[in-house]
């Protein structure tokens, strides 16, 4: 009997991880998204660059700017994981932001030497997709940053 | 994650193992801060043994190559991945910093 080779199509995996506002967490995170892109050999540079890079921008966005490490808001990080792509949506519970005013040009002469405003640039050159949207709850507060990464 | 720091000759050399990023970034700033604090003036940090780096870590060694460069010293960089240089070529952070491909090599070019 000859075994049915394994494949990728129809295979899926779908996590939500919620972690308190606190930059320690990050790598935690980015190794649990990062585990099913491997399983479904995502090629090594997403894994090693595009996707924690990426994620780990938004992941601090959230808990330092959308949080402000505040220890009562949560970060909750939804991934989505198939043979075509990945889709991670991190959400916050700070104010609302203009995701196009906020992205800076790194490579800007006069910007070359900054200490920050490199995040929103490279999570914009390392995935397939960047996009905010407003939380859905009650208040007027919360974003929803969604990073969509196409399987190469 | 960690990083080491030894004397070679002249040179301070570190070692980043693991991530350089948000969340230990200022630990890898203050062993720098404090041997310039030394009298320390050449630098080398080797990133053999690095994962990745975020916008955090970038950002400090940005900032520790200009308190450096004020103090009369130099920061060089050495053993960079195909994904870390990718990185510092799409911020054109390789425009910024000396990199060289090897350990001896960037201990040479000082």
């Amino acid at each position: 009997m000859t075994a049915t080779p394994l494949t990728d199509a129809g295979f899926r995996v779908s996590l939500q991880v919620d972690i308190p506002s606190d930059v320690a967490y990050i790598e935690r995170v980015v190794d649990l998204v990062r585990h099913p892109c491997a399983e479904l050999s995502y090629n090594k540079h997403h894994l090693a660059l595009n996707v924690p890079v990426a994620l780990s921008e938004a992941l601090s966005n959230a808990i330092l700017r959308g949080n402000h490490e505040d220890p009562r808001k949560r970060v909750r990080v939804r991934a989505d994981v198939d043979g075509f792509r990945l889709v991670v949506e991190i959400s916050d519970e700070g104010d609302r932001f203009d995701l196009d005013a906020k992205t800076r040009d790194a490579t800007e002469i006069e910007n070359l030497e900054r200490e920050d405003g490199r995040g929103l640039f490279l999570m914009r050159k390392l995935m397939d997709g960047v996009e905010r949207f407003d939380a859905s709850n009650d208040s007027d507060t919360g974003n929803v940053v969604r990073l969509t990464l196409v399987r190469a | 994650m960690s990083f080491s720091i030894k004397k070679q000759g002249e040179i301070v050399v570190v070692d980043v193992e693991g991530q350089l990023i948000v969340g230990n970034r200022q630990e890898l700033k203050q062993k720098v801060l404090d041997e310039l604090e030394r009298g320390e003036k050449k630098f080398l940090i080797d990133f053999a043994q690095t994962g990745y780096i975020d916008s955090s870590g970038l950002g400090v060694l940005v900032s520790l190559s200009k308190k450096i460069r004020e103090q009369g010293g130099e920061l060089r960089l050495a053993n960079l991945n195909d994904d870390l240089r990718t990185l510092f070529e799409l911020t054109k952070l390789d425009t910024l910093f000396q990199i060289s491909d090897t350990r001896d090599r960037a201990l040479s070019s000082f």
